[in-house]
This record gives structure tokens, C-alpha cells and sequence, in this order.
């Protein structure tokens, strides 16, 4: 029988399950970007040579308990291939709902922990694209940061929990991803934060977001303090959460850090990029627990679907901390990066305010890993 | 260019494009052409992959429009 998985339900599976995919995209497309998981198989054999028969594919197919999950970039050709394998005689299995567009969407909502005087804070994981984007709240308000334009997730959250988005915040200008902060402002009455000297193009107001001015949230002021910290971008500003959280956006990640070069200024931003991981962090407490923008590889996320570390252990193992002398620094962070975002200038423009395609084509612009660090 | 034949697959979605190209290709000659239009985005990719496994050759492919337009030749 042919079921129908979601994301939501293939995301469970990921983080917690055991799942065998069969993933009926083009080769160049599955080589680029695929779901991933601790315990997820995967294999390639594009729908179009299964058109005439299956046989091929049925060979290598479990015969185990593992459920089979058929996927390809919209929905369509995977529920064609199923069909055609539940004909030739599999017993149960599954297609993705809206495919690998829908898997991109999915956010995974989880716990990171408690705040000192009764918040909490939440991560947002974008598991098919690796972007992690935070909910903080304390006595009925909430901050988002590094919002994504998937808005509804936050909205139904807040509103199961009963809170009120307040501030939206978006750590630098992002190119690989379309930021939701702006428009969910707009639609709530909240406050969008962005940091002045990323935002020197946008078409739209927002308040600054600078060192020394805190944002309060809730009664009981959870303190949220903006520390710059370029490199990413000329702007990228880090968030320290209550004296316990950084929040490191594209400049810090678990495995490695991020590149410089999406503006076109490598050369410019590598000497920032390295003062505030070798100094300006370097002063912070090594207790902080660090939690990025992204991450790049599956091994990033823990068995709950969680991106963090200490500041401190990042010290001892991230690739990127390892490199004090800055000529070879800025050798490593300028030169082999990994290929850029896909359409990574037209989501800088859309981010700026200055394009403003449809949601189809935000979807297509949005395709494929996020790719904002410096090793692969 | 001769053509042998065109193929309308506008509106079709995916895999429907490349199903229906595989047929029209099968009822040609080698060495005959098909004119192939599509609106599905992801035939753009998939055609010239498939063409390559299934050994014929695009000879041209464009947008106009909105349309995708293929020149295969049957290998």
C-alpha cells in the first residue's frame, strides 16, 4: 500500500527513527542536497528510469523493518514511482508530501532550556536546509531570531504558549535564506532588528541593532545584548540570551565558521572575521552555550535535533578555531570555499527589500543546502 | 532544423513531461527529432538527464516565455 508521509512525520524519523530513502531526482540534484539523517539510507535512481519497469529498484530495497520513503524535488514523480513498486508487489510504502520543496519548509521545534527567571528558550530547526532560528520567552512576550519567512510556525507556537512576538531579529543580512522578520513585524506590530551597517540598501524601516542598546523581553527582562561581531557581513551581530546563550548567527557554527565571501568582500571582512573569533569571543565565558544560524552537517545535531555547544569545547575542537595565524586564516577562509547559496545575490535583494518575487519563486530561490561556512 | 515531431506537454507536471517525451521518442526512427514543450520547471533538468541515460541527444533547449522548449534527436 502507498501511504503518504509528511515532512512533519519524516523529520521525527530523522532525528529519531531509522528510515531507507529512495530518492527518484535527477543525480545532480540529489548529489547537491538530500535529506540526511544519524540513521537514514539513501539511494539514488531517477523516476525517468523506472518509467519502463522497477525491477532495478526493487532489488535494492529493504527487506526489513525500516519504513521506505520515495522522494523527489515536488511530490509527483515520487507517488508515480511508488504506485509502480506497490504494483510490482512492495508491501507498504511511503511518498513525501510535497517532496524535497516541502521538506526545505519544515521547521522542528525544540527545547534548548530554561532562562533565570522563568523564560525559555526555543530552537526553530530547518532541518532540510540547515537553518536554526530561536524563540525566546519570558512572562508572555517572545523574540524571534534569525526568523525565516515560514511565519505560521511561529504564530501557532506563540499562540499555543500564549505569548506575544514582540521583536523579530535577524543578526546580519542573510544570503541564503529569505528572512521572515521584516513581514512578520509588519504583520504583528512588532519591532524589527537589524543590524544599521547590513542594512545600508534596504528598502524598509527598522531599528538598529547595536552594542549597548539590550532588548528587554517580558516583565522580568530577559536581557538580550547585542555584541558586534563582523566577518560574515560587515554588520553580523551576535546576541548574548541572560548572561547563559550565545547566539552566534553566521560567524560561529558547531564544526566550522562562517565564510566571508557572500558579499563579495572575503579579503576585506577575513581580518574582522578573525579579530572577533580570536579576541572579541575569546573574552567571553567558555560556559556560554553556543548556538548558530546553521548547521552543515548532520553530525552538528544531537539525538533530540538540537545545534549547540560551549563556547568553551568550540575552543578545543571547531575547525575553524584552530587557526591563530592570520595569513593562513585568511588563506583558509578565502581560498576552496564550497560552492555559494543557489541564487544567493537574489535573496540578499529580496532581504534588502529591493526584489519581491512570489512565494513560488522565493521556494525555488530557497533550493538546496544553506552553505554559509567555510568548510563543506 | 527538420522536425519529426511535436510534442505539447504544457500544464503537465512532473514526471508527466518526461513520460509522455519517452513515449513520442520511442514511435521515432533514430536520427529523427522531436520538438518537445513543457511548462513544468523541473523537466528543464530532468529532460537533458534523462536524454543522456537513455542515449539521445538534446540538440537545443530555451525558454520562451515561460515555455521550455527541447530539440531531441533519437539516438
Amino acid at each position: 500500500m502507498v501511504k503518504m508521509m509528511t515532512s512533519k512525520e519524516a523529520a521525527e524519523k530523522v532525528i529519531h527513527g531509522e528510515l531507507f530513502i529512495l530518492d527518484v531526482r535527477n543525480e545532480e540534484d540529489y548529489t547537491n542536497w538530500k535529506i540526511e539523517g544519524k540513521k537514514v539510507v539513501s539511494i539514488n535512481i531517477p523516476y525517468f528510469d523506472l518509467i519502463d519497469g522497477v525491477e532495478h529498484a526493487l532489488e535494492k530495497l529493504p527487506k526489513d523493518e525500516r519504513d521506505i520513503l520515495v522522494v523527489c524535488a515536488k511530490e509527483g514523480s515520487s507517488k508515480f514511482v511508488a504506485e509502480q513498486l506497490d504494483e510490482a508487489g512492495v508491501d507498504e510504502m511511503y511518498y513525501l508530501q510535497g517532496g524535497m520543496k516541502a521538506w526545505s519548509e519544515y521547521l522542528y521545534p525544540v527545547k534548548i532550556g530554561n532562562l533565570k527567571d522563568g523564560g525559555s528558550i526555543y530552537q526553530f530547526n530547518r532541518i532540510g536546509k540547515g537553518c536554526l532560528s530561536y524563540l525566546i520567552e519570558s512572562h508572555g512576550e517572545a523574540a524571534i531570531i534569525d526568523p525565516v519567512r515560514m511565519m505560521d510556525t511561529y504564530e501557532s507556537f506563540a499562540q499555543d504558549k500564549g505569548l506575544s512576538i514582540k521583536y523579530l531579529i535577524d543578526t546580519h543580512l542573510h544570503a541564503d535564506h529569505i528572512s521572515g522578520g521584516c513581514k512578520l513585524a509588519g504583520k504583528l506590530g512588532g519591532t524589527y532588528y537589524l543590524p544599521s551597517k547590513d542594512a545600508t540598501e534596504v528598502t524598509f524601516s527598522y531599528e538598529p541593532l547595536e552594542e549597548g542598546k539590550d532588548i528587554l523581553v517580558g516583565n522580568t527582562r530577559i536581557r538580550i545584548q547585542p555584541l558586534y561581531s563582523p566577518g560574515h557581513t560587515i554588520g553580523s551581530t551576535s546576541l548574548m540570551v541572560d548572561d547563559q546563550y550565545l547566539l552566534s548567527g553566521d560567524i560561529l557554527f558547531v564544526d566550522s565558521i562562517g565564510r566571508p565571501d557572500l558579499a563579495g568582500k572575503a579579503e576585506d571582512w577575513a581580518y574582522d572575521l578573525h579579530h572577533t573569533l580570536y579576541q572579541r569571543y575569546k573574552e567571553l565565558s567558555p560556559e556560554l552555550l553556543v548556538l548558530p544560524a546553521h548547521f552543515g552537517k548532520i553530525s552538528e545535531m544531537d539525538d533530540q535535533g538540537r545545534v549547540f555547544a560551549k563556547l568553551g569545547e568550540l575552543y578545543m575542537k571547531n575547525a575553524g578555531l584552530q587557526v591563530g595565524n592570520e595569513t593562513i586564516f585568511r588563506k583558509m577562509v578565502t581560498e576552496n570555499l564550497p560552492p555559494q547559496p543557489y541564487a544567493y545575490q537574489e535573496i540578499r535583494k529580496t532581504n534588502m527589500g529591493k526584489l519581491t518575487p512570489t512565494e513560488d519563486e522565493q521556494r525555488e530561490m530557497e533550493i538546496g543546502p544553506n552553505r554559509c561556512a567555510v568548510h563543506d | 532544423m527538420n522536425v519529426d515531431k511535436v510534442l505539447d506537454a504544457k500544464g503537465l507536471s512532473c514526471p508527466m513531461p518526461v513520460v509522455r517525451t519517452k513515449k513520442a521518442i520511442d514511435e521515432l526512427k533514430s536520427g529523427e527529432i522531436l520538438e518537445l514543450h513543457t511548462t513544468d520547471s523541473g523537466a528543464f533538468s530532468d529532460i537533458p538527464a534523462w536524454a543522456k541515460t537513455a542515449g539521445h541527444q538534446v540538440i537545443e533547449q530555451r525558454e520562451e516565455n515561460g515555455v521550455y522548449k527541447f530539440w531531441i534527436q533519437k539516438g
